[in-house]
């Protein structure tokens, strides 16, 4: 509780300069949210979506905030150059909470297509962010939700007007940068209309040596035959945590497809609730992690079908050596009517060090009696035979092993559309299981 | 004609009219005397029982299980009940009634039915009224009795042995168990002894208001075998009845222990009132190497059950099994399934669940694999198939893997799925009316684990799976 109550007393010392620097849409459910924190506190291990990540212990240090929203002087192109070659993106920056709208791509978005800033959003076009700001991530449910509401005050805006499609990839970059160690709230809205498509492709980076405590509450909302792919790509570094909460909400006939890619990072825990309100709906979610030293990554998703007729896909491969942690805990709730729903999910993992360790969770739930649902998970080391036969044939052992962990991921890999981000995605990924470092070339870091 | 069968369904519902003596209702430490004293304790069981009793008071109940739990009020329950008549036990004078009992039942009390073969331990209420076939089985230096006696005669062995599996400490309804506990089995196998017939306990709830905790302690030295049953049955009455027993297995080196359950305590009526709430915490320990300790669980009875038989394999190169067939049907829940922990080297264990849901009712594996870091080449299985029979029902998986070696495999899979349209119109198509085809159906898929069963017992479960279902169909 310790931990909580820094945060609660910091809000109550900085209300104003909190609303200060935002717009009255985002400070509107603040002090509700901050009854809601003072309730739920920072979630405990013992609460059963928080069994493998001690939230706490990341949110005791003090961090810095930067509540006033003051300037920190950065020059995306100059400082960082992780681009996805090949692959024609609209390119955005998000620095820390806000917005970069110094940079933005030249080639234009199809007419009606909204990408700004949450707080100018909200000043443009109050009533629409109202009706769907707060909706999905509800403050009430979540501590994590409550304390990022008390304090964010910008984030971004997506939008995709009826019938839109979006053909170019749109592609954020979200840079952490800070002289002091910091704590940044990040808030995602994403709209698709009906019949709307869009890729969209997010890479988080931390490009100074800090320790970073980054929330992010994201609320996505996929309209009737809207298609939606999603990729989260995060390669920062050991000094920063993360703690994504996502929550979608697909109406009938959509799609989407949520990929989450973790190599490089401290701490991360990533929580994904898809809500399928619309018949026929589909879900695909991948995840690939690779992890070493004292990397901890945490993803716990929930697919909760409550029509009938839907479909659900999850993947998640983790590959784990040093003395990382990984956890996955994926739910599949099946509501009572939701007949002919077909959900499969599967969780593999390969432990390559007796200091790493591996928890995983797969979950069915289900109230209908006309539905296929089959999870499956495996934990388990190389394959020995195969190693043999691959030094047999004059490859060393690593590489040998290098091979085969990257064809065991590889199955998640390549179910990314997106042919070029593929592509960077094995180069990434192969060096990643080699050890190099793998971060954008020639950013703060490592130049 | 449906409601008819689905009324008489419950055949073990009748009570029995014997002289109980019963304590006053409610818990504390008063209380907790009083059964060691009416028990003829010594002092050092009344210390554990007392330790338990405080520790408890410190517990708040478990919520935790996928289950919505009747508020238990403790101290409005008997925590002893003896059929007066029966009390001295073995001595062998049993009042007629308790023998019409267990009779009706089908437990062979009177050795004049040998040709079962096998020895029992009836236990009705809080104390076991009879035990068949000792001094066969005392020939081996096998030690079979109910667990008060074995606190008399063997006092250092259930000394040694009591708690060292299941400590008081171990969760609300163990401490519960360990002030309170009334009655239940002793085995000790010695070593090298192959125990020549089955073992079976039968337990009975018959009077009213009162809860039922046993204890069961099984030991099995170092190269020994024992195969031991377990059934257990209770009275229809409307209110909800507490069973709260603690079974501790030890295992030593080379030996083999088999534990079967066909559980069917009452499962209150169709409409969700009354039914047993089983709460019961069972765990194996293979201590030596290359033990070995099998699980096999037959689920019908019983409002709520929350249970997880588990094995704790410490032993290099110990195997360890689990079994089972829940079914519920009506309103009934269960929550159940194993945990298996990993220690020793080589170790290896396997999981076969297979949930069936009917009616109303919830029904949900959860399950715990972990492999510690020294667990070297641990090997682990696990499959759960879920099985739906009708649209207001729910089946659950939870299964949980703790993996911190890398030599460790670990597999789980499940599946769920209802009966396929195509398999039930192939058994109509040949004059197999539905509910005949559902049964045969579920028996097939219950088959992995209805073949773990001694025979008789097998035959037993797979009758109680038909009659379960009855009026599920259609």
């Amino acid at each position: 509780m310790e931990a909580a109550l820094q945060y609660i007393e910091l809000y109550e010392q900085c209300r104003g300069m909190i609303n200060e620097h935002s717009t009255p849409l985002l400070n509107q459910p603040r002090e509700q949210a901050c009854e809601d924190f003072r309730r739920l506190g920072l979630p405990t291990q013992k609460l059963e979506r928080y069994k493998y990540t001690d939230v706490a212990e990341s949110f005791a240090p003090d961090y810095g905030l930067n509540l006033r929203h003051i300037d920190i002087p950065v020059n995306p192109y100059e400082v960082f150059r992780c681009d996805v070659p090949n692959l024609s993106t609209s390119l955005y920056f998000v620095v820390n909470d806000r917005f970069y709208d110094r940079a933005l791509p030249t080639a234009p978005l199809p007419e009606g297509v909204l990408v700004m800033s949450l707080a100018e959003a909200a000043a443009k076009y109050p009533q629409f962010i109202e009706n769907r700001y707060g909706r999905l991530a509800r403050s009430s449910k979540d501590g994590l939700n409550a304390l990022n509401t008390m304090f964010a005050q910008d984030g971004l805006f997506i939008y995709v007007p009826k019938n839109t499609v979006v053909e170019r990839p749109l592609q954020f970059v979200n840079i952490l940068r800070a002289d002091v160690d910091l704590m940044v709230n990040r808030r995602l809205l994403i709209v698709l209309e009906d019949g709307a498509e869009a890729k969209i492709l997010f890479c988080d980076h931390a490009i100074d040596d800090r320790n970073f405590l980054a929330t992010q509450v994201s609320e996505v909302f996929v309209g009737e035959n809207a298609h939606l792919e999603l990729y989260e790509l995060e390669e920062t570094h050991v000094k920063s945590r993360r703690f994504s909460n996502m929550y979608v909400d697909q109406q009938r006939n959509s799609s989407a497809t949520l990929d989450s890619i973790t190599l490089h990072n401290g701490l991360t825990r990533n929580r994904t609730d898809v809500t399928l309100s619309g018949e026929y709906a589909e879900t695909r979610m991948f995840g690939c992690v690779v992890a070493d030293k004292q990397q901890h990554v945490d993803n716990n998703t929930l697919i909760d079908h409550r029509v009938a007729n839907c479909q659900s896909t999850e993947l998640y491969k983790y590959v784990l050596d040093g003395e990382a942690l990984g956890a996955f805990a994926g739910r599949v709730l099946v509501r009572e009517g939701a007949q002919k729903t077909i959900s499969q999910e599967t969780n593999a993992n390969l432990c390559a060090t007796d200091t790493a360790r591996m928890y995983t969770q797969p979950m069915l739930e289900i109230y209908a009696d006309d539905v296929k649902c089959s999870h499956g998970s495996t934990v388990g080391q190389l394959n020995d035979e195969a190693l043999f036969y691959m030094q047999q044939r004059g490859i060393p052992q690593d590489e040998a092993r290098m091979l085969l962990k990257f064809a065991f991921v590889g199955e998640v890999l390549d179910s990314i559309r997106l042919e070029p981000l593929r592509d960077r995605l094995h180069y990434l990924v192969e060096k990643r299981l080699r050890g190099e470092l793998s971060k954008c070339e020639g950013c703060r870091l490592c130049k | 004609m449906l409601r008819e069968i689905a009324e008489k369904k419950y055949e073990y519902g009748f009570t029995t009219d014997v002289d109980t003596d019963i304590i006053e209702k409610g818990l504390s430490e008063d209380v907790v005397r009083q059964i060691s004293e009416k028990k003829g304790e010594p002092a050092w069981l009344l210390e554990f029982r007392l330790k338990a009793f405080r520790y408890w008071q410190t517990l708040e109940e478990p919520t935790w299980g996928h289950l919505k739990m009747p508020k238990i009020d403790y101290q409005d329950i008997s925590y002893y009940a003896a059929p007066s008549t029966g009390n001295s036990g073995n001595s062998g004078t049993i009042d007629p009634e308790l023998m019409k009992t267990f009779d009706k039942l089908g437990i062979p009390l009177e050795e004049r039915l040998a040709l079962s073969g096998m020895a029992v331990d009836a236990v009705m209420d809080s104390v076991s009224v009879k035990t068949t076939f000792r001094e066969r089985l005392k020939e081996k230096g096998i030690i079979f009795c109910s667990i008060s006696e074995a606190v008399r005669e063997h006092g250092d062995l259930v000394r040694q042995y009591l708690g060292s599996v299941v400590p008081y400490r171990d969760n609300f309804f163990a401490a519960l168990n360990s002030a309170v506990f009334s009655d239940g089995s002793f085995v000790y196998i010695p070593k090298g002894v192959r125990c020549p017939m089955e073992l079976s306990t039968y337990f009975r709830i018959n009077a009213r208001g009162t809860g039922q905790f046993e204890r069961t302690l099984i030991v099995c030295d170092d190269d020994a075998y024992v195969s031991y049953l377990e059934g257990c049955t209770a009275p229809m009455r409307d209110e909800n009845q507490l069973h709260a027993a603690i079974v501790e297995i030890v295992v030593m080196e080379n030996a083999e222990v088999k534990y079967s359950t066909v559980q069917n305590w009452y499962p209150g009526d169709k409409d969700g009132n009354g039914g047993v709430l089983n709460l019961v915490t069972k765990r194996g320990h293979l201590r030596g190497r290359n033990s070995r300790l099998s699980w096999t669980q037959v689920e019908t009875g019983s409002a709520i059950t929350w249970k997880y038989p588990s094995c704790v394999l410490s032993g290099d190169g110990s195997q360890a099994e689990f079994y089972s067939v829940a079914l519920t049907n009506n309103h009934q829940q269960a929550d159940t399934g194993t945990k298996m922990i990993h220690l020793g080297k080589n170790t290896k264990s396997t999981i076969i669940s297979k949930g069936i849901s009917a009616g109303h009712s919830q029904n949900a594996y959860r399950g715990l694999v972990r492999v510690s870091k020294d667990a070297d080449g641990a090997r682990n299985y696990s499959s759960c198939d879920s099985l739906l029979l009708g649209s207001k029902c729910g089946a659950h998986t939870f299964p949980y893997m703790d993996v911190q070696n890398p030599t460790a495999v670990v597999e789980h899979e499940a599946t769920t799925s209802k009966i396929s349209e195509d398999q039930l119109f192939y058994c109509n198509q040949r004059g197999i009316p539905l509910e005949d085809a559902v049964g045969l159906i579920v028996n097939g898929y219950a088959k992995d684990v209805l073949n773990k069963l001694p025979m008789e017992f097998a035959a037993e479960a797979q009758k109680l799976l038909g009659v379960s279902l009855e009026g599920a169909v259609g």
